[in-house]
């Protein structure tokens, strides 16, 4: 019954099913939870994640906001998004919400998959990119409800918050759960978040945000990253948080009927039709880049 | 820390981080916790979620602290004293003090000076030439026992608690708002919520920094705080105190170690020109009791004095030479930094050393920081990184625009290691010494600052030794026992601090029994003597490396208190105490105010001062004995009416900022500013006025970056990569400005460019009946390290500094902004 | 798919100093087993205090090499002490980055001097360094050093050479620079607590 179980529940673009002998007794359900009104905005869990992954991101520029990087990228696996709302009239609210990847528990991302194993999902809800099996086509972003991954210019493959499964897998706490000055991260089984949850949203009540409460969005089976937010009635207000985020129609369309014509090698003709509007980085790696190369 | 000590004996935050989380009510102003210290923020969000505490933040910017707050309300910078002055107006008219700890505890009761007056701004005793005061009247009336005398009815009208009614009756609400800024009812809200505090089991705690600091009221506005602080009978307290956040890692640490012009360690000070008397000397310092009974602590100078001589002389500090006194520099001045760089800049300096700092982007009005460094002969730098001063010669275009060929100084740049790469002890806000290791070895050929200090002091020595020279005295005799003199080691520097038993120390009552064996480590200061058989290179931090070991060293993290206490890790000054005041916690009857959060309490079984806290009190002085809690105050307890310890006056008083953008002082206007603050001649010519720079300027650190360190590390330039301002929208459309847009910001001193942030976290203000927009400036960035080069900030800002501190006023001056 | 070995650098963050010995017993090919492996697990540790701010978080960092005479050891990652009772093994994003401070591409390797009227830094020798140094201030003081003043008072100071030190430095290297500055008879001394 360990948090850090890491068997593989599901895999991209496989029929052989996973095997399960050990789920049903030893299986518990992690999630972060990230309490939206604990959140300084401080970047600590920003800094944590580039340190602990080995990335680091362009040195980019300021464009008009406190939001840095500005957006998520295939090196940047997770940004603050800061709005600033007056929810009631003269009073201002600083929103200031972490984005990165959901850990869905029905992933769009996965399902959309073409590549073997490229994505998995463990048994503990944590989903994975394999980034060595990824073939860049880019089909995970579209899948995804709330526009996560990104495609490195780099090597062309995807990317996106891995939970830290290498340290949950020893039994720690992701790096930004653990850096998180003021306990708006919190990690452990999913019904323990969820019960944390609900004490937070007592104390928001009683502090006047009569409609505080949890972002578990069910459309995708709900998530193993979830939000306490003051406004769980308006989750656009936190950035443009989806308020019913579901696994779009054409990726369902692929899994239910394309997918196993995967196997006859027609999967990625069909596919094309329905995934024209994705834009793909060059596949191609710089010429001028060589084992022999000193580094 | 120069309005803390004069209010109640210590210069330093009175409660600890994890002490926090014990409070009812946490009010953030003058300052900005969430971002600058976010891990000591934590205690804030623990506080809230179960403690059920409310946090309030007041500040011109709605910050980060500001997004987790319970109440917010914008105040124009630099008003803040209006503000506080105006809530001790308020606690008084709504009779909300916390009456048994006022009159036992704080100077209400004492009686003033007859001579002592305030009127239309000024303090009795000023002289315009000198810009300063002559203090004589700011004193008590006294007895001929040579006690101060009091009225405990607090009906006497010279009683201090009456003279301060009638100070601050001037700041009503409407004189509040007008000042300020701030929205009356909004005002009054906060008055509400802090006045509930005033009960004896509620507290409210303070946390401030340099948005108190910078400016040149900057003691009087921490001094008003205080204030409060003793009428709501809050200090000593578990959840209470005054919480003076530090900037650095270890600015507590050197200024307990006396690192500044006028101090030597442990607070002690040195002597001025007209101080050649050793025995006048410690006489003045030898503070005799204000009251009877009362501890006065200070009366054991003569022993701290004597065993620092000893640390630093040995041998050749004796009884007949005075212990060395005349080898201490004795003071004409105080040459603080902005008086050094006022001779610097006239050319009278012609060496400066700059280790571990960078004061081409510290310290105020960069064009005559770097004009005043181009006219020295030689300059060295001792840093990690390659800081913005070690190149202050080199041409960085707009940046830093100066002709190389022009600047004759010759600058030495010295690498010293960093934190990972040494060991050694810090001293953290909470006055906790925390011993930390080396991890790693150190990159190319850098050197620990201890080993570099070693090097230049064993040369110059080997000099004098050889060649003789001007009054080698102290340098040929200072004590230097270090087993590799060339790098003497942390262990020994600390133990050397600490002190030892320079012979057998033996017992007054029974000169047979040997307490402390020649050579032993001494236990606290509590042990030091005047008669030169102990050493100890800082009283305060005495104690830390006993025959015991190193206490600082310690890792027991258990709080049984449940209070957050952790008495076993590390070592608190002074003498592990955690919650300083901490008498004050109990009635006068010696029980807690609060029995839920019971700090330390009389226990009249063992006859004796009990507790989760090392008490802040002699151990077995009982309630009856009316000692107070104030034990480094000759009075015993803390004081509302500074006496002559403040440079503007005894009560804080409303001054504008020199740069002030409504030209006049609503509540005097033929007095605006602090009339006693330090400016020189030729900086007043440089400030500004409201017709040329109508928005007011205020800089600021943001929590992704630390000074100009963090530009250097890759993660953090990533997070704030590039140089930014902050405008409200009002501001922004007026001006024709849209968030992204590059704009010129101008002061009287000169001008940046950066990127336009536009916010509604930054309020259009009314002021005196004039609308005032406030201009917000990040400090981050300069023209070294791996963000986008950047100006740096204090290029704007004006060179006028605290009168007691000289801290300048980095907080509040004019600027003009347009679309660059 | 093999990825090459130079994109694997770049997937890591290239830049963690220039001991190779950040990546010992890490082959491309092992790297990219499944799940990323733990990357501390032969790491030493070490306790030490951030020196950013007065909060004074504990922090553990963790080393590649075990400290034997030939091996230089290397800083590979830094995390909040969880048993410190302040920051309960948090950090802020400035403690979290801390790593990139130590190896810091800005770190200062051996002693330079900028020549007068000139526009650049030549490298010196500690021994240089200490030596030129030492000449100014003797010369400075031996000539500006005030042993009494216009009234005839002992003064014994020497104001002409002044002295800013570190605030994030040590007590003990405090402690030592006051001891030495004093004793040279400066009072132009401050520290951070000023500003």
């Amino acid at each position: 019954m360990a948090l850090q179980t890491l068997d593989i529940q599901r895999r991209s673009a496989t029929t052989t099913p996973s095997p399960d002998v050990r789920q049903n007794l030893q299986t518990i359900e992690v999630a972060k939870l990230i309490d939206v009104s604990k959140c300084i905005g401080c970047k600590a869990c920003q800094s944590a994640c580039m340190e602990w992954n080995d990335v680091r991101d362009e040195i980019g520029v300021n464009v008009g906001v406190y939001d840095n990087p500005p957006d998520l990228t295939a090196d940047s696996w997770t940004v603050m998004r800061f709005s600033e709302v007056e929810v009631e009239k003269d009073k201002l609210e600083w929103l200031i919400r972490k984005d990165g990847c959901m850990h869905c528990a029905d992933p769009g991302c996965l399902k959309a998959c073409p590549s073997p194993g490229a994505i998995i999902q463990y048994s503990n809800g944590i989903v994975d990119f394999q980034e060595e099996h990824c073939i860049g086509c880019g089909y995970c972003i579209a899948g995804c409800p709330f526009n996560v991954p990104r495609i490195s210019k780099k090597d062309n493959k995807a990317y996106k918050c891995t939970l830290c499964s290498d340290r949950v897998g020893v039994g720690m706490e992701p790096a930004c759960v653990k850096s998180c000055p003021t306990g708006a991260l919190v990690f452990g089984s999913k019904e323990d978040m969820i019960g944390h949850a609900t004490g937070r949203i007592v104390d928001l009540k009683e502090r006047g945000y009569a409609n505080a409460g949890l972002y578990d969005p069910q459309g995708v089976g709900g998530t193993h990253v979830m939000y306490v937010l003051q406004h769980a009635d308006q989750p656009e207000l936190y950035h443009g948080l989806p308020k019913n985020p579901s696994i779009s129609v054409m990726v369902s369309l692929w899994k239910g009927v394309t997918k196993p014509l995967m196997s006859l090698g027609l999967g990625f003709v069909a596919l094309a039709g329905f995934f024209h509007f994705i834009k793909v980085g060059p596949s191609k790696e710089d010429e001028s880049e060589h084992e022999s190369e000193p580094h | 820390m120069a309005s803390l000590a004069p209010t109640f004996g210590r210069g330093a935050m009175t409660n600890h981080w994890v002490d926090i989380k014990n409070a009812n009510l946490i009010v953030v102003m003058g300052g900005n916790a969430a971002e600058a210290h976010p891990c000591g923020f934590k205690w804030v969000t623990e506080a809230k979620a179960h403690n059920k505490a409310r946090l309030i933040v007041v500040d011109p910017r709605f910050t980060r602290s500001a997004a987790v707050a319970d109440y917010y309300a914008p105040i124009r910078s630099g008003s803040d004293i209006a503000f506080l002055g105006g809530m001790i107006n308020y606690l008084i008219t709504h009779d909300k003090i916390q009456h048994e700890y006022v009159k036992n505890y704080s100077d209400a009761t004492f009686l003033v000076n007859g001579d002592y007056d305030f009127g239309d701004g000024l303090f009795s005793g000023y002289d315009k030439d000198k810009r300063s005061y002559d203090k004589s009247s700011w004193s008590y009336q006294k007895g001929a026992d040579g006690y101060v005398l009091v009225d405990n009815t607090l009906q006497h009208p010279r009683c201090v608690f009456n003279l301060m009614k009638q100070h601050y009756s001037r700041y009503t609400p409407e004189m509040v708002s007008r000042i300020t800024g701030t929205p009356e009812e909004q005002f009054l809200h906060i008055c509400e919520m802090v006045a509930e505090t005033a009960a004896p089991n509620r507290t409210t705690t303070f946390l401030y920094a340099l948005g108190w600091t910078q400016h040149s009221i900057g003691s009087q506005n921490i001094r008003t705080m205080a204030m409060v602080q003793i009428l709501l009978g809050n200090m000593g307290m578990a959840g209470g105190g005054v919480n003076a956040l530090r900037g650095h890692s270890n600015i507590q640490g050197l200024t307990d170690l006396g690192l500044l012009s006028n101090m030597l360690p442990g607070y002690m000070t040195l002597a001025g020109d007209k101080e050649q008397d050793f025995t006048a000397y410690l006489a003045s310092r030898t503070l005799k009791p204000l009251r009877p009974g009362q501890m006065s602590y200070w009366q054991n100078y003569p022993k701290f004095h004597v065993s620092l001589m000893k640390s630093w002389y040995g041998d050749a500090a004796t009884k007949d030479n005075n212990w060395c006194f005349d080898w201490l520099p004795k003071l004409d001045k105080i040459y603080d930094v902005l008086q050094v760089f006022e001779l610097m800049h006239q050319g009278k300096m012609n060496g400066y050393f700059a280790q571990g700092f960078n004061p081409l982007a510290s310290f105020p009005n960069k064009a005559k920081i770097g004009g005043a460094l181009a006219k020295l002969k030689y300059l060295v730098v001792i840093d990690p990184l390659a800081t913005e001063t070690s190149e202050f010669w080199k041409n960085f275009g707009e940046f830093n625009d100066v002709d190389p060929n022009k600047i004759q100084t010759e600058v030495f740049r010295l690498p010293s290691t960093c934190f990972a790469e040494e060991d050694g002890s810090l001293v953290s806000s909470s006055r906790v010494l925390q011993w930390h290791y080396k991890g790693a070895d150190a990159p190319g050929e850098a050197r620990g600052d201890a080993e570099i200090m070693a090097g230049l002091f064993l040369r110059l020595q080997g000099m004098y030794k050889k060649d003789g020279g001007t009054f080698p005295d102290p340098i040929l005799n200072l004590t230097w026992p270090y087993i590799i003199p060339h790098s003497p080691s942390s262990e020994e520097l600390a133990k050397e601090f600490n002190g030892k038993a320079v012979t057998d120390l033996t017992d007054p009552k029974d000169p047979t029994k040997v307490l402390v064996k020649m050579g032993e480590q001494l236990a606290g200061f509590a042990q030091l003597r005047d008669d030169g058989s102990t050493s100890s290179g800082c009283w305060i931090f005495s104690g830390a490396w006993t025959q015991a070991g190193n206490l600082m060293a310690r890792r027991d993290n258990a709080d049984p208190s449940g209070l957050g206490n952790t008495p076993n890790w590390a070592f608190a000054w002074p003498a592990n105490r955690r919650i300083i005041y901490n008498r004050a916690s109990c009635d006068a009857a010696g029980k807690p105010w609060d029995p839920t959060r019971t700090v330390i309490s009389w226990s009249s079984r063992q006859n004796k001062w009990v507790g989760m806290d090392v008490p802040d009190m002699r151990l077995d002085a009982a309630p009856d004995e009316n000692v107070g809690p104030f034990i480094m105050n000759p009075e015993g307890v803390a004081r509302l009416f500074a006496v002559d310890k403040m440079a503007e006056g005894p009560f804080p008083e409303h001054y504008e900022p020199f740069e002030t953008p409504i030209g006049t002082n609503p509540l005097h206007p033929n007095v605006i500013s602090n009339p006693a603050a330090r400016v020189f001649k030729s900086d007043m010519e440089a400030f500004g006025t409201a017709r040329d720079f109508p928005y007011v300027g205020t800089t600021y650190r943001l929590t992704e970056h630390f000074h100009f360190w963090t530009k250097h590390a890759r993660i953090n330039a990533i997070l704030q990569p590039q140089q930014f301002v902050e405008i409200g929208e009002d501001l922004a459309k007026s001006k024709g400005i849209k968030g992204g847009d590059w704009v010129k910001v101008m002061s009287n001193r000169g001008y940046i460019k950066a990127v336009a942030v536009v916010t509604k976290r930054l309020k259009t203000l009314t002021v005196n009946g004039q609308p005032v927009y406030t201009v917000g400036i990040p400090i981050h960035w300069g023209f070294k390290g791996l963000t986008k080069n950047g100006f740096l900030a204090n290029t704007l800002t004006p060179y006028v500094g605290d009168a007691n501190t000289q801290t300048p006023e980095f907080k509040s001056f004019l600027v003009n902004i347009e679309k660059a | 798919m093999q990825v090459t070995r130079r994109q694997f650098f770049k997937l890591c963050g290239a830049g963690l100093g220039s001991s190779s010995l950040a990546m010992l017993g890490f082959s491309a090919t092992e790297a990219l087993a499944e799940i990323r492996s733990f990357k501390l697990e032969r790491a030493t540790e070490t306790r030490n205090t951030c020196p950013y701010c007065s909060v004074g978080c504990g922090i553990l960092m963790y080393s590649l090499g075990d400290k034997a005479k030939n091996a230089k050891s290397t800083i590979i990652h830094i995390e909040g002490d969880p048993d410190h009772p302040v920051n309960r093994g948090t950090l802020c994003p400035k403690g979290a980055g801390l790593l990139d401070f130590v190896h810091s591409a800005s770190r200062l390797q051996y002693p330079e001097v900028r020549e007068a009227g000139t526009d650049e830094w030549k490298r010196i020798s500690w021994d240089e360094a200490f030596t030129r140094i030492a000449t100014h201030m003797k010369n400075d003081r031996d000539q500006n050093f005030i042993a009494k003043n216009a009234d005839g008072l002992t003064v014994n100071r020497w104001l002409s050479t002044g002295f800013l030190a570190a605030s994030a430095s040590s007590n003990e290297s405090g402690y030592l620079t006051h001891k030495i500055v004093r004793s040279w008879g400066m009072l132009a001394f401050d520290n951070q607590a000023r500003v």
